[in-house]
């Protein structure tokens, strides 16, 4: 019976301790949101957050891109041919690369490399006392520090995915045409007549919300490590995997709200 | 003495089971340079954070000027801080900044000043303890130890504050450098004729900064008297650490 009651205990403790960390998280992306609304503003830590979330992930955000892209063609050229379909590869490739792929894998990429750099960065001034250090020379941390990574991250990954998009399919293409005798022609006009306006927009929302919680998670537990290096570590460790999770659960929330019928 | 620069009474704070400070009584008079000693994990550093208002105390009142900064709004208690110039331990100095823009920085925070003109005047603040214009341009990570404080010591004195922290000035650094830093230390606080608060183990850097001293244990200030008097105090908590005896009445807590 004790033993019962002790499983019991140790659930209700870990249920309030994820109920006080959702809320904790929850207060951080409304007071870091409304620093966004009000002034003073700081338009060259949102340039430099955008160039740190944005342009420096161009790279690997590229790589995976094209990569992605000449795969899905070869796997679904493949696959197909079982169905004699091999016609659709254009289609499979364009769809899944702007409606899913582009913005997810674009978003665990940028999880692992701005978010994790967020939260080391943040970290450190945290255990440094530099977060400290802004709050006696007249500067709100949340305003100076979260607010525009925040909204950087928001911008930065849609104009990363429509790069991704782009790369996507042109690595489609390459495959397609270089490697599986499509015509390019072809291929293009089969890629264009099929894709549709909220194909785009879809992933590009999705990569909005997929920024945003990117730059959520690094600043959060960033901003509330603890302990020396040790704290950074974990703190790092903890956003790039808490972004990665929550990246996957609110594609499922943002697909059935977009495409479920 | 008349009314005190800095009124604390009943100040307590507790993270968890454990109390830090357990009803903290302290005046601190205008112009005084008052040095708190205490043993490591005494709450030196978190009396003050709760002065500085970046932990919140659990009861208690402390007044700057009379005016009882704990109800204060967020702005007036914003304005109240801005009052206040912070070298920290380690410095905290902004690595991704260069050197001149951390010495600018709350001079760019509170609009005083345009980047050009800030950018002049952090170079002038630089001359003040000691540096080269030109270390402006160097980023922190640069610089050594005892540079690093002094641009930290420039960032502080920066906005002109009439009340000065410092959290263990001379920690990290040899003694000649603790030497140097303790004299700019003097020399900014008499030409700005702030209030100063200085908390430190250093006995040698008690003596240089102090006019005046204090001793937290057991979350309560046990002594407070001249810092001349420090090393002959006649109190048995403060004889103790200022000698740095392993016997007397002060346990060290070795384990939990």
């Amino acid at each position: 019976m004790n033993r019962l009651l002790d499983g019991l205990a140790a659930l209700g403790r870990g249920a309030i301790g994820a109920c006080r960390a959702i809320g904790r998280m929850a207060i951080f992306a409304l007071s870091a949101l409304s620093h966004l609304l009000r002034p003073p503003f700081y338009p060259r830590m949102l340039g430099r957050a955008l160039v740190e979330i944005g342009y420096f992930s161009l790279p690997v955000v590229a790589l995976t891109a094209i990569f992605t892209g000449m795969v899905l063609a070869l796997q679904s050229f493949t696959g197909f041919a079982r169905f004699s379909a091999q016609g659709a590869v254009a289609s499979i490739v364009v769809l899944s690369v702007t409606r899913e792929l582009g913005p997810v894998l674009a978003g665990l990429m940028v999880a692992g490399r701005a978010g994790a750099a967020m939260a080391a960065e943040l970290g450190t001034m945290r255990v440094t006392d530099q977060i400290d250090a802004l709050s006696t020379l007249s500067t709100n941390p949340m305003k100076y520090l979260v607010a525009p990574r925040l909204l950087a991250g928001a911008i930065a990954l849609p104009l990363l995915v429509v790069v991704a998009d782009i790369l996507g399919v042109m690595g489609g293409f390459i495959v397609s045409t270089i490697k599986l005798g499509f015509n390019p022609y072809a291929y293009l006009h089969s890629t264009l007549s099929f894709v549709q306006a909220g194909d785009v927009v879809s992933g590009l929302v999705k990569a909005a919300v997929f920024g945003f919680i990117i730059a959520l998670m690094g600043s959060y537990h960033g901003y509330h490590s603890r302990g020396g290096a040790e704290g950074v570590g974990s703190a790092t460790t903890s956003a790039v995997v808490a972004a990665s999770i929550l990246i996957l659960a609110s594609d499922y929330v943002l697909t059935q709200m977009f495409f479920a019928r | 003495m008349g009314d005190p620069k800095i009124r604390i009474r009943g100040l307590r704070k507790a993270f968890g089971a454990k109390t830090v400070l357990d009803g903290i009584d302290l005046d601190i008079a205008p112009g005084t340079s008052m040095v708190v000693i205490g043993g490591s994990g005494s709450g030196k550093s978190v009396l003050l954070k709760c002065i500085l208002g970046l932990i919140e105390p659990d009861a208690g009142v402390i007044e700057v000027d009379g005016q009882d900064i704990l109800k204060l709004a967020r702005r007036a208690r914003e304005a109240a801080r801005a009052r206040i110039g912070m070298l920290f331990q380690n410095g905290a100095l902004f690595d991704s900044l260069p050197v001149w823009e951390n010495v600018a920085f709350g001079l760019l925070a509170r609009k005083r000043a345009g980047r050009a003109r800030a950018r002049e005047l952090a170079g002038g603040i630089l001359a003040q303890v000691g540096l080269a214009e030109s270390v402006g341009d160097l980023s922190p990570d640069e610089l050594s130890g005892g540079m690093q404080k002094r641009v930290a010591l420039a960032r502080a004195i920066a906005a002109q504050p009439d009340i000065m922290f410092f959290d263990e000035p001379t920690t990290g650094l040899d003694p000649i450098m603790g030497a140097v830093i303790d004299g700019l230390i003097v020399d900014c606080v008499k030409r700005l004729g702030s209030t100063a608060v200085a908390i430190t183990h250093d006995m040698a850097s008690a003596s240089r900064i102090g006019d005046a001293a204090a001793m937290i244990h057991g979350g309560r200030i046990v002594w407070t008297g001249r810092a001349a008097d420090l090393l002959e105090s006649g109190n048995p908590l403060v004889d103790q650490f200022t000698h740095g005896r392993r016997e007397g009445p002060i346990q060290m807590e070795l384990r939990r």
